[in-house]
């Protein structure tokens, strides 16, 4: 299934048909609470995406509906939740990263602007490139907030948040409003307090192992995916430089042709054809390895961050936990507020066992579908380069086999490069 | 050959002689005397000597009964050479149209090239062909024509090899082997191994210029000299940029010479001869650049540009301002495809850069996950990177050193073209000189037979009759040159369609080399990925 892509008046809409989301696997088993993005609409630098819900829980007015949204709106819902005291125990979904139509937009610009120093199939073709890039970037952000989706009505908690309900249902606008001065301020003072809690994680000294362990490994393999997911970028980027070039091959062995009228302009046709297949090739393993591979890991750099947010969370809590034995300490020693240090510590105490109490389950399920969706990527991965291989191979044989016969004595055949 | 059949069955009443006629041009493939190309006539391959196929022509004429060709006697050659290319047309019967609009043995462009001989400087193997004419008819010319193919691309090969570092610091150059193997006669023995060093080459290509280009032939021209590249060479860095340097310039010299002997008067040369065979040879000074002979050719080089500006030639010719036109347009073209071949080199080096760190960072990440089968799989996928990485890094040579370097190649014969062009036009220039001279001496001489003085009237006479001589040969030289680039560009046409065949098969050779390394190097890996539990 392919999604489809066409342009209205200036804007671009995609519809998909579904496509099985590889990121995070199994996320729409329960038939209860079903949520897809069929179709996305990108206006100028907007892009409306289509939540669809299909649902049984009676919490919901209807059975099915549709709203659209925007992708500030996915960021607020994202922040609700993250601010959200009861949630601090469990991995949040990592919002999806903003669209970024730069590179297809400065293409569309440059197709604007050299449209009169073009011939009409020069013009054509690039068209047909700048709708394909369009695609692959649709096709990428369509499947990240699908899966941010999917990840909130799959958790049994979070599924049940009153603003995710109201994400899917309500059908105006959420009024989001775009974060005032303050609340930058804000965003900003939390991130300076976030890298202290890292060395509150480091520093803090933890008794339980299971989060020992998981705090080493976090620390070390977030550093290594980053680093990973920008290298897999790089090589993702020189393939499209690769399909980049073949393409200008192609375009000027067509251009030579042109000028040509002895027995040389088909031949240069020819292999003018020959470097648009392959063209085509090296473009078609450029982005499937970006979707299974860079794609995968990207997300898993995120969701890695999501998991050490939850350390910090907890270590935080571990620390408040101290800070409350000590100050009951001094409270007992003073004979002042006892009650009410006990009731601090008491809470204090609540509050980090349920943190670690459903930490543990959420890094060890995090762990899990970790591991599926790596294999399930990089089998797909695998498959697809294989068959991008044997088709390349097969396409090579062919115009090889055509180009060898016609040395090979077929005299006394009045032969047509035609049949070829 | 049934479309010969619907030939001879489609033509306008001509005379028998002219279908067959008509039917031979077709079989001996043409190489140049077109008009205008508007057809692929230089489709049809095979190094037929002009001068043979004037013989065949010729021939003809005399013996029409002889040269009754049907489609049953030509039968399939049995050669095999691939580097054969025969090129079918798409429109045979367009061609044979048109085969049958040039034979005009009347035309004013057919009589010089009937009525001259073979050229005394060039030696080609026609003597075999005149001899075996009788031959020619009871079997196709193709075979014939591959027969000389033959001759000349396989029995003859040469390899230039094992560079050699000889001296110290800047005096140091590099030497290398020039192997010859070969059954043709005009060698002395079938196997010659020499060494010769690059100024060797350029000396060689140097004399050959001298002798050959102003005759309108497309001498090879010689590759380029690098200074900062031997710079590097010279001061002993084996690093790799200077190994790729000797290694690019080794294969440059060795496709040199290849082309050199492939030119049928350029093989018999007594200098190419001496180049490949003799042991020592005198070292070519004068191709240094800043020697007096270097110099020389810079200034000669400017006063040629300068006078190309002056000569206003009145071209009578349409086929030349045609074919100047497209060498012209070519020249743009091949440069800007050139320019897109060496940005894929670039691109795909990049991707084995990108592709080898990909597999470092892969392997730090196996390292760190604790899942173990996982681990297992990442550190996996990161040896298959790197094995893929060594395969971009053989794609990106075979980019290099096929596509690249015969665009390159390309780039500098097509400058070659464009001389041999502009020798032309010196030559009428020095032609129309003469001309006035002439008239200059006879308007003299008018003068001088009212003047009464009888011993000055006989030198204005012997002046007259010097430069009457001078026109005839400058006539002669200019038909001479405008006739040998006929020939030269026809052969060239069909050269490069061949070089550029042979190149694209080799390069989808290595395309499909790597595909199989890679879908060897995945499917090896798919079962660690599917082991992941």
């Amino acid at each position: 299934p392919h999604p489809r892509c066409f342009q209205e008046s200036g804007s671009w809409f995609l519809t998909t048909t579904p496509l099985v989301r590889s990121v995070s696997v199994d996320l729409n088993n329960d038939a209860s609470l079903v949520i897809d993005i069929p179709d996305a609409l990108c206006e100028r630098d907007k892009v409306k995406f289509t939540v669809h819900t299909k649902t049984t829980l009676s919490s919901f007015q209807k059975p099915e509906f549709s709203v659209p949204r925007q992708h500030e709106e996915f960021i607020w819902l994202h922040d609700t939740i993250v601010e959200t005291e009861e949630y601090a125990g469990l991995i949040i979904p990592p919002a999806p990263p903003k669209p970024d139509f730069e590179g297809p937009r400065e293409k569309m610009h440059k197709l604007g602007e050299g449209e009169s120093s073009m011939t009409k199939e020069e013009y054509a073709k690039m068209k047909q490139e700048l709708e394909a890039e369009y695609l692959a970037v649709f096709k990428k952000t369509v499947q990240v907030h699908e899966v941010f989706l999917q990840r909130l009505s799959s958790h049994p908690i979070f599924r049940k948040d009153r603003n995710f309900q109201i994400f899917l249902e309500y059908d105006q606008d959420l009024s989001v409003r775009r974060k005032n001065a303050k609340e930058m301020f804000g965003g900003f003072f939390k991130n300076m307090v976030k890298s202290a809690d890292e060395v509150l994680i480091s520093g803090v000294k933890e008794v339980d192992e299971f989060f020992e362990q998981e705090k080493t490994f976090l620390l070390d393999y977030s550093s290594k995916i980053k680093d990973a997911s920008a290298k897999a970028e790089k090589m993702t980027r020189s393939h499209k430089n690769v399909a980049d070039d073949y393409n200008h091959i192609s375009g000027a062995l067509n251009s030579t042709a042109a000028d040509n009228n002895t027995a040389f302009k088909k031949h240069l046709e020819k292999y003018a054809e020959v470097f648009e297949k392959l063209r085509k090739l090296e473009d078609r393993v450029a982005s499937d390895q970006e979707l299974k591979l860079t794609e995968l890991l990207r997300y898993y750099t995120r969701d890695i961050q999501a998991a050490k947010d939850l350390l910090y969370r907890r270590a935080r809590a571990l620390a408040d936990n101290e800070n409350s034995n000590k100050a009951l300490d001094k409270a007992r020693l003073k004979g002042k507020d006892i009650a009410q240090a006990e009731e601090n510590q008491k809470q204090c105490l609540q509050k980090f066992d349920k943190l670690s109490e459903s930490g543990k389950k959420e890094l060890t399920s995090f762990k899990a579908r970790r591991v599926v969706a790596f294999r399930k990527n990089l089998i797909e991965m695998t498959e697809l380069e294989i068959k991008h291989a044997k088709v390349r191979r097969l396409k090579c044989c062919v115009y090889h086999y055509m180009f060898t016969r016609q040395c090979s004595g077929s005299h006394g055949k009045p032969g047509n490069m035609r049949e070829f | 050959m049934s479309c010969m059949k619907r030939l001879c069955h489609e033509t306008r009443s001509h005379d028998r002689l002219r279908r067959t006629l008509a039917v031979c041009l077709r079989l001996s493939r043409r190489l140049l005397l077109k008009m205008s190309e508007e057809r692929d006539a230089a489709a049809l391959s095979g190094s037929a000597q002009t001068e043979g196929e004037e013989d065949l022509f010729v021939s003809a004429m005399e013996s029409p009964e002889a040269a009754r060709l049907s489609a049953e006697d030509i039968s399939p050659s049995s050669n095999g050479p691939k580097a054969e290319p025969m090129l079918l047309d798409d429109d045979p019967d367009d061609l044979f149209a048109e085969a049958t609009e040039e034979v005009s043995l009347d035309s004013p462009e057919r009589q010089p090239i009937l009525s001259d001989g073979p050229s005394p400087v060039i030696t080609p193997v026609t003597p075999v062909m005149i001899s075996s004419r009788a031959d020619v008819f009871d079997r196709s010319p193709d075979q014939d024509e591959d027969e000389e193919e033959n001759r000349d691309t396989f029995d003859i090969q040469i390899s230039v090899s094992d560079p050699e570092k000889v001296g110290d610091g800047m005096n140091a150059y590099m030497v290398y082997k020039v192997l010859t193997k070969t059954s043709l006669s005009i060698f002395s023995r079938d196997e010659v191994c020499v060494k010769r060093r690059f100024s060797d080459f350029l000396g060689l290509h140097s004399k050959l210029a001298s002798k050959y280009m102003h005759m309108g032939y497309i001498v090879p021209p010689a590759p380029e000299k690098s200074i900062v590249g031997m710079t590097k060479v010279k001061v002993g860095k084996e690093d790799l940029s200077s190994v790729e340097f000797v290694e690019k310039r080794r294969s440059a010299l060795e496709r040199y010479l290849l082309r050199t002997v492939k030119h049928p008067a350029l093989l018999k040369d007594p200098d190419v001869l001496q180049f490949l065979e003799s042991s020592e040879l005198p070292r070519a000074v004068s191709t240094q650049a800043l020697s007096g002979a270097g110099i020389l050719r810079m200034v000669n080089k400017a006063a040629d540009a300068v006078n190309k500006m002056t000569i206003k030639m009145n071209e009578s010719d349409a086929w030349f301002e045609e074919k100047q036109q497209q060498f012209e347009n070519l020249d743009v073209q091949l440069r800007k495809l050139h320019a897109s071949v060496e940005s894929l080199v670039c691109h795909r080096k990049e991707l084995s850069v990108n592709t080898a760190s990909f597999a470092k960072s892969a392997a730090m990440l196996g390292n760190s996950e604790d899942h173990t089968a996982l681990s297992r799989a990442l550190s996996q996928l990161a040896e298959v990177e790197e094995k893929i990485d060594q395969l971009h890094q053989d794609q990106a040579c075979a980019d290099f050193y096929l596509i690249s370097e015969l665009l390159g190649d390309y780039v500098r014969l097509i400058t070659a073209v464009k001389g041999v062009f502009d020798q032309r036009m010196k030559t009428w220039a020095k032609c129309q000189d003469a001309q006035v001279m002439l008239q200059r001496k006879r308007e003299a001489e008018a003068k001088l037979q009212h003047a009464n003085k009888p011993d000055k009237l006989q030198q204005a006479k012997d002046e007259i009759r010097e430069w009457e001589g001078k026109v005839q040969q400058g006539e002669r030289d200019f038909e001479q040159i405008s006739k040998n680039i006929r020939r030269e560009v026809g052969r060239f046409e069909k050269d490069r369609v061949k070089d550029f065949r042979v190149v694209i098969i080799k390069y989808l050779e290595s395309l499909v080399h790597t595909q199989q390394q890679m879908i060897k190097y995945w499917e090896a890996f798919l079962p660690e990925a599917k082991a992941i539990a």
